[in-house]
């Protein structure tokens, strides 16, 4: 099994992105101690990637974690969140870099074994810091057609606000657990092609994670979808 | 112990209350109430069998007699010869395309007979519109241990059959079987099956494999000094034995509790069960004495619930203020404003149970916390809309609903509509055009601001909203997520669209 280590080498795991050969293990060239590989996420080993059969999206890109005060209530989580610490419409790739004050943050992309993300998984390997943060996590959902009046329904630990397309449809907060379909959009438009979710997760201390997927009218998972790190 | 006509109390017309049914339904012993034609339709004791007729099951019209359209103008003469000229307490089934509408026509108790009118439709604006006299079904001959009036039809849903059960204090409840086809005994020459004692307004229902017999004990017809109550036994077979729930057999007066007096309501008898489908049923039955109409007696409708096996009577919504709790998720509905903790910030105070309201370790007796309520936090919520959505009840004020009736809204069987606002405000839950919710600043009586609220079953709230503009069915409030109301098509089988209302 592939698993993300403490580091990536931005080429080799674009490379990896788009072959599917493992990605290699971190190189000597990061100060902080080695730490073990995050057991839940993998490197991409293929283009695109299905939802698993309850429909979760298993496949994105994450920034490494912004330090920020944690404040998880809705009116500081939504000053956090709207702090644009990168042009907001502009698709990641893995190893991007994105500057945080004197930090040199990067954009992975990840593939989860479970249902869920395990950003703690995440920022732990990475040797960064998983209290006080802000993870921003994006990933593109291929749609056959137009798909109307779905849902696109998330957990998260802690706080999070989520887009679709560029519109805000979810906005949970306060201290929380990770729980399935916790937030629920309201019913929304998958267009044909490729559709852009951007999520935003604020951190105040402990665990961190999230899950999302899309439901259909009946709220059952959507199907014939899949994911992918691209718009193209 | 005899029944007697309440025909003074038939012609009052009051002004009615908030939470008894609305428009004219002062009755005695009430039918059971059946669905024709988009409509609801009751007979009850009385000269000629008054009829009463609802668009809603709310507001209810007199709609005159049974027995205009009897050809006579009154029970048929072998009726008469074997009972009376009296006509109480009647039943109605609908089998195929004909209605069998059976009465009680005592003459001196208990002689008395059990008559049967047939008819094709209970609209009276229809050219169809009449009941043909079919003769009496069953009778007392005022010697026997049997009293003949009080009819209640079942059609027994697992084999098609069809019973007829009857009978009042003198004797026995008794039990017949009907011809689907002419609603006449399919074997005259039977003896009645004694099925309970002591009691009266006999009808059976079927649930879950059990048959159950609702009777009423007590006295009646004697206004608040009536203690009438509903009680009930049960067999998993048609014919009986019935027994409670303490194994007493009904033919030896047993019979569990099913409605007794209660609130401002004296002498509930004659249940009579109303199926809506998705699984809210409820119940009818007659009040002895309504102390908010005067004392006088009326037609009720009232959720039914089932517990253990066994029927419940449960209350219809009441003015309050309410937490509004999804049984799925456990969480509350809110408006979707940032909540301040009851009490403002604060420690939780020392371990072992002493505290200072300000933090740690300050022993000793601390003041409580008053409640929170919308004035004190309402000063940063939004003038406007807001989101609806729900979070962990914590008893803040955006958490708190006030439900209240409107009046000359309409409603539907049991209550008149209600509106949905945080207490001590005027925000309304409303519905959108894209079937959410929203809560708006101020309530204004639109149909999407108007919420019907049926208890179900199980003992849980399905709300669902007058009008939601588009929609091309009814939607109830849903829980679509922990975190996210919606509105939806109600399903039975699932617990999305099921509520809670607790008071905070």
């Amino acid at each position: 099994m592939k698993t993300i280590h403490d580091a990536f080498l931005p080429a080799l795991g674009a490379l990896a992105l788009l072959c599917g050969s493992p990605v290699l293990p971190f190189a000597a060239q990061q100060p902080a101690p080695a730490r073990g590989p995050a057991p839940s996420l993998n490197g991409p080993a293929s283009p695109t990637k299905a939802p698993d059969a309850a429909g979760f999206l298993q496949r994105w890109l994450l920034l490494e974690p912004i330090k920020v005060a944690g404040q998880l209530t809705d009116s500081a989580v939504q000053a956090i969140v709207k702090k644009e610490y990168f042009p907001f419409t502009a698709m990641p790739h893995d190893g991007d870099k994105v500057s945080v004050g004197d930090e040199s943050l990067t954009w992975h992309a990840v593939d989860t074994i479970a249902y869920n993300v395990n950003l703690f998984h995440f920022a732990y390997a990475l040797n960064k810091p998983t209290s006080n943060v802000l993870f921003w996590a994006v990933t593109v959902v291929d749609a056959p057609r137009d798909m109307p009046g779905v849902r696109l329904a998330i957990g998260s630990n802690a706080a999070s606000v989520w887009w679709l397309n560029g519109q805000e449809v979810i906005g949970i907060y306060n201290d929380r657990q990770t729980v399935i379909d916790d937030g629920v959009s309201t019913r929304v438009m998958l267009k044909k092609g490729p559709n852009t979710i951007r999520a935003a997760i604020v951190n105040a201390g402990g665990a961190t994670d999230f899950c999302a997927r899309f439901l259909d009218a009946a709220d059952s998972p959507i199907k014939g979808i899949v994911v992918r790190l691209d718009k193209e | 112990m005899m029944k007697s006509c309440l025909a003074a109390a038939a012609i009052l017309l009051l002004v009615a209350p908030m939470f008894a049914l609305d428009g004219e339904p002062t009755m005695h012993d009430p039918s059971t109430l059946i669905q024709a034609g988009g409509k609801f339709y009751v007979y009850a004791t009385g000269n000629g069998l008054p009829a009463f007729v609802s668009d809603d099951g709310w507001t209810w019209h007199r709609a005159g007699s049974v027995m205009q359209a009897v050809p006579g103008g009154r029970p048929g003469p072998d009726v008469i010869a074997r009972g009376g000229n009296n006509t109480w307490a009647p039943d109605i089934i609908r089998v195929g395309d004909k209605y069998f509408l059976y009465y009680a026509a005592p003459g001196t108790q208990p002689k008395a007979a059990v008559g049967l009118l047939v008819g094709k439709t209970l609209d009276p604006a229809s050219a169809d519109y009449k009941w043909e006299d079919a003769g009496p079904v069953v009778s007392s001959d005022g010697v026997e241990d049997s009293n003949a009036i009080d009819p209640g039809v079942l059609r027994d849903p697992t084999t098609g059959t069809l019973w007829l059960t009857y009978g009042s204090y003198f004797g026995y409840i008794r039990l017949v079987e009907l011809d689907p086809k002419t609603g006449k005994r399919l074997h005259p020459e039977a003896k009645p099956i004694d099925i309970a004692i002591n009691s009266e307004a006999s009808v059976m229902i079927f649930h879950e494999g059990w048959y159950y017999l609702l009777v009423t004990h007590g006295a009646c017809c004697a206004g608040g000094n009536s203690s009438y109550n509903i009680r009930m036994g049960r067999s998993q077979k048609v014919t009986g034995p019935f027994v409670d729930n303490m194994s007493v057999g009904m033919l030896q007066g047993g019979g569990k509790l099913f409605a007794g007096s209660s609130g401002r309501h004296i002498g509930p008898g004659h249940f009579g069960l109303l199926d809506l489908g998705d699984g809210v049923q409820k119940f009818s039955c007659h009040y002895e004495s309504d102390l908010d109409r005067g004392g006088i007696s009326v037609l009720d409708i009232r959720p039914l619930l089932w517990r253990d096996g066994w029927p419940v009577a449960g209350d219809n919504v009441v003015t309050g203020t309410y937490e509004i709790e999804s049984a799925r998720t456990g969480t509350a509905l809110e408006m979707a404003v940032q909540g301040v903790p009851v009490g403002g910030a604060r420690g939780r105070g020392g371990r072992g149970g002493a505290g200072g309201a300000a933090g740690r370790g300050d022993a000793g007796l601390v003041p409580p916390v008053p409640p929170q309520d919308a004035a004190q936090v309402s000063g940063n919520w939004p003038a406007g809309a807001v989101d609806a959505r729900m979070a962990p009840y914590m008893l803040q004020a955006q958490q708190k609903w006030a439900i209240t009736p409107v009046a000359n809204a309409g409603g539907y069987p049991g209550s008149p509509y209600f509106k949905i606002t945080i207490a001590g405000t005027d925000r309304a839950l409303a519905a959108t055009a894209d079937a959410e919710l929203v809560v708006l600043p101020a309530f204004t009586g639109a149909p999407e601001q108007l919420w019907r609220i049926d208890q179900l079953t199980d003992g849980t709230y399905r709300v669902m909203a007058k009008a939601v503009p588009d929609a091309k069915a009814p939607l109830a409030l849903s829980a679509v997520g922990s975190s996210t109301p919606t509105l939806a098509v109600f399903r039975a089988d699932s617990d999305r669209q099921r509520w809670l209302l607790k008071t905070p």
